[in-house]
């Protein structure tokens, strides 16, 4: 044991009496961060490669000697088969790493066997459409018979190549990481420790080249109060300190964010483009005629600007969601009920209805793409996965990417402890970066940068930006500067609410600022989407999608993750998208205006990071998304 | 004064109860969907007598602690894993085929034979703990049979508390009706103590205690005996969940005891 003063983050929640609390600090030879896709290619072709040669020195510790290379990996969910999202891949990274694959083996998980894009019309009258779209609406309502159009729904005769995933696979992410992270426990070679957020990275300095050097990562203090000072019971987090850090975090994941903040982005590079992925997993009926393995991409509906999935699973489980995007500029843009009124269409509601949820769950999509990729490398990390840029907007695709840049660093690694050389930013460049690089993904993803130049100006310039790129292999497409995600969320005035007269729109929003209705909610409402028909089976209340679904957990003990930089400024807000996006209803506004959040109902979406219209701070918006234990528990995400 | 104690504990592993649990009948009997790629808790009931173990002998210097649980390998793996960081104990696998309704007796004949064979085990002043029920069936067997092959007559189901006495014997407080206890009080080891929930907070994750039980759970595993169960030979007439009733309400500001009487009002409409 010994006392650590080591300089972390700057914004890293650290109590008042951080120089004075001894930490207890741990030598590995890597440490891992957050356990996904992209972590799971990394330990897999590592682990694959130790396997094969047990005696090769390199798999020897250095910080042990004696021992066999330590390797850790710290994930903050209660269990590695938490992680949320219905995924439709390629999957030919994932199919290398396993050639005899059986998709029978891993729960949920199907061969795509048919796709399908729909166009989804408003059969409700109630979401605001460009006048472009009204007119096609007009016609296809008018031409339906000739067109195909059914159940307000106009299946596109014709898709590009880059949208389909002939020959791959549908998957829950929850089963498939713990089918993964099985694997990897049984080689007993590495350890994958759940319920263990990381709240920051160990950086060896404040000055010089030491200030951007990482030496380790800071598990989250225990025994603390919510705002972080400690109590009695208190633990004060380990610090682990590797050679290497790989950081598998995701797109909000704290340790990124920290890396993020000391580098800087590369010149030119910027975070501008998110969505909210929101999804259910339902039960078909009995009777259902849906064939596992189909796959529908919408648009169109329940906002022009949301699009939206469904994939069939076996045994009669659909995973049903949309993307609500931060180009959708409205500040009162929201997630939850929009997907209610989703699965109502009827294009959907035919097959879905008398369903039963099982699952329920949200996270955040950085959808930057290349335009969004940070520094890869620097001495003693190395990152990876959506975190890293690495997601295709083009093809909409992320975890085969993700797998794809794990066994690249990997391999990289291999390369370096074989060659005795040390884990410098010059070294990882030279080998992970390289063969990122020379690659595939990053050949498509070139493809893909500016794909989504368009959809600032609407969802038709948007897809035709998108159809350009796709069908000329990036060669044209659509330029535009993307503002930041702050700058996309329209300033809210209740004089300039589409579908609602001024005068209402100025009482619902009083009586959201003295804590009734939700501003978002209510306006919905007003605009004539209609109020939900609770069955408590299928169409249940949020509260009840994080009790029944998500099954959103939170131990004790911990502070709070998401922390408003001045609540002040939060009080004045005029927009408080933050509280609309909130997947979890964790994000409340009180009668006096204040902001209050409860962690017991975070599902860790991260949404709120991407949702503050405001920056008082620089770039930094006033909300701080940190490192939190708990959150989704259920396995059939 | 503290007493050297040897404290073996008996926990199951058990499908997370927050998952959705959903039976089916097999070709074996009953179980649940998927059963087998649920993801696995210890048992909760037995994980209290865990922790009220490990916090005797933090309290007792020279004390030892054995975690016996029978499971699929892979499975008990998964497990220590988050276990593993909240106390710390050398951990005593069988490996063995669970799901559904398991044999008691076959299972308690296994667990038996596992710590019989402890090396450095002296029976007399051994305090075996479990759960004194499992979160699967419920039944509340296991853990008195196990005591029984044992020769451990002095059992005790529902507890909450012990109190180690200076001479050696120790108190117990053991649930019964009406929301009370039952003062026994015991002269000595050896003694079977099923525990209820006993009175300590789950213990948090602690990755130092979870290191330094790696170094003997992984060995441990990878030695870990095979045993079939046996069939108990049990028609199930029927098998269902408990009934669940669930009513959600939102409400702000409210003040704990009105909570609390709310639920009460709530609970007796029944």
């Amino acid at each position: 044991m010994s006392g650590s003063a080591m300089a972390t983050d700057a914004t890293a929640p650290v109590s008042s009496a951080a120089t004075v609390i001894d930490r207890a600090t741990m030598e590995v030879d890597i440490a891992c961060v957050g356990f996904g896709p992209a972590m799971g290619g990394f330990l897999t072709t590592l682990t694959r490669e130790w396997t094969e040669h047990p005696d090769d020195p390199a798999f020897a510790s250095t910080v042990a000697p004696g021992m066999p290379l330590q390797v850790l990996c710290y994930e903050r969910a209660d269990d590695i088969s938490t992680g949320v999202s219905g995924i439709v891949t390629s999957a030919r990274a994932i199919r290398s790493s396993f050639p005899y694959l059986n998709p029978a083996d891993i729960p949920m998980a199907t061969p795509v066997a048919e796709e399908r894009v729909l166009y989804l019309l408003d059969p409700i009258g109630a979401s605001r459409r460009s006048l472009t779209l009204r007119v096609g609406d007009v016609l296809l309502r008018g031409l339906g018979g000739l067109l195909g159009v059914k159940d307000s729904a106009f299946e596109l005769p014709w898709t590009p190549g880059f949208l389909h995933k002939r020959g791959g696979l549908l998957l829950s992410m929850g089963q498939f990481n713990q089918w993964v992270g099985s694997q990897l426990m049984a080689t007993g070679l590495v350890q994958i420790w759940p319920g263990t957020p990381v709240s920051a990275p160990i950086f060896a300095g404040n000055t010089g080249k030491d200030c951007y050097s990482v030496k380790g990562i800071r598990l989250s203090d225990q025994g603390v109060d919510r705002a972080g000072t400690p109590l009695d019971g208190f633990m004060a987090g380990m610090d682990v300190h590797a050679p290497l850090t790989v950081v598998g975090d995701g797109p909000v994941g704290a340790v990124g964010q920290a890396l993020d903040r000391r580098l800087g982005m590369p010149p030119g590079q910027a975070q501008n483009e998110w969505a909210l992925g929101m999804k259910m997993v339902i039960e078909l009926p009995e009777n259902t005629s849906l064939k596992p393995g189909t796959v529908w991409h919408t648009f169109g509906y329940p906002e022009p600007e949301i699009f939206g999935f469904l994939y069939v699973h076996p045994d009669r489980l659909v995973s049903v969601g949309i993307f609500v995007p931060s180009w959708l500029g409205d500040s009162q843009r929201t997630a939850y009920r929009y997907l209610q009124h989703y699965i109502q269409h009827p294009a959907l509601w035919r097959y879905l209805k008398d369903g039963t949820l099982r699952s329920w769950g949200a996270k955040s999509l950085q959808e930057s793409g290349k335009h969004g990729e940070p520094f890869l490398t620097g001495d003693g990390f190395a990152r990876i996965g959506e975190g890293s840029g690495s997601t295709n907007m083009l093809t909409n695709s992320g975890v085969d990417e993700a797998w794809t840049t794990g066994m690249q660093l990997a391999d990289a690694v291999v390369e370096l402890l074989r060659a005795e050389k040390p884990f410098t930013q010059q070294n990882l460049a030279a080998t992970y970066e390289a063969r990122r690089r020379a690659s595939a993904i990053e050949r498509e993803a070139e493809e893909a940068k500016n794909a989504r130049n368009g959809f600032h100006g609407g969802l038709v310039h948007g897809m035709i930006g998108m159809a350009l790129a796709g069908l000329t292999h990036g060669k044209l497409s659509l330029g535009g500067t993307i503002p930041t995600a702050q700058q996309q969320i329209h300033p809210f005035s209740s004089r300039k609410v589409s579908g609602v007269k001024a005068q209402e729109a100025e009482l619902l929003a009083e009586d959201a600022r003295v804590g009734g209705r939700p501003l978002h909610d209510a306006l919905m409402s007003a605009r004539g989407w209609p109020e939900i028909e609770l069955d408590g089976r299928l169409l249940v209340t949020q509260q009840d999608a994080l009790l029944l679904g998500g099954k959103v957990q939170a131990m004790p003990g911990f502070a709070d993750h998401v922390v408003f930089r001045d609540p002040n400024l939060c009080a004045q807000c005029a927009e408080k998208t933050c509280v609309a996006m909130c997947s979890g209803q964790a994000i409340t506004q009180g009668a006096d205006g204040a902001i209050a959040f409860e962690r017991e109902k975070c599902v860790h979406c991260g949404a709120c990071l991407w949702n503050c219209a405001h920056t008082p701070f620089g770039e930094h918006t006033n909300i701080d998304f940190r490192a939190g234990a708990g959150g989704l528990h259920s396995a059939e995400n | 004064m503290a007493h050297a104690l040897q404290i073996v504990v008996c926990a199951g592993i058990v499908p997370d109860p927050l998952q959705t649990l959903e039976p089916v009948t097999g070709t074996t009997g009953p179980g649940l969907k998927n059963e087998m790629v649920l993801p696995a808790v210890l048992d909760p009931w037995a994980a209290c007598a865990l922790y009220e173990a490990a916090q005797l002998v933090a309290k007792n210097p020279g004390s030892k602690l054995w975690l016996v649980s029978l499971g699929p390998k892979a499975k008990l793996q998964q497990v220590m894993m988050t276990v593993g960081q909240k106390a710390v104990f050398e951990l005593v696998p069988v490996d063995a085929p669970i799901g559904g309704f398991p044999d008691a007796h076959s299972t308690a004949a296994a667990l038996a034979e596992a710590i019989a064979v402890l090396p450095g085990l002296d029976r007399e002043r051994l305090l075996l703990f479990g759960g004194w029920e499992s979160a699967t069936r419920g039944a509340g067997v296991t853990l008195q049979l196990v005591g029984e092959r044992l020769g451990i007559t002095d059992q005790f189901q529902g507890v909450d508390q012990i109190t180690l006495g200076e001479d050696g014997s120790f108190e117990v407080l053991e649930r019964v009706e009406g929301g009370r206890h039952q003062v026994s009080v015991c002269v000595g080891t050896p003694a079977v103590l099923g525990w209820a929930t006993g009175s300590l907070a789950e213990p948090r994750n602690n990755p130092q205690t979870g290191m330094a039980n790696m170094r003997g759970i992984m060995p441990a595993l990878q030695k870990a005996k095979r045993v079939e169960l046996e069939a108990n030979g049990l028609r199930y007439v029927s098998v269902g969940m408990p009934k669940q009733q669930r009513e959600t309400r939102i409400e702000k500001n409210m003040a704990a005891d009105e909570i609390a009487r709310a639920l009460v009002e709530w609970i007796g409409a029944e």
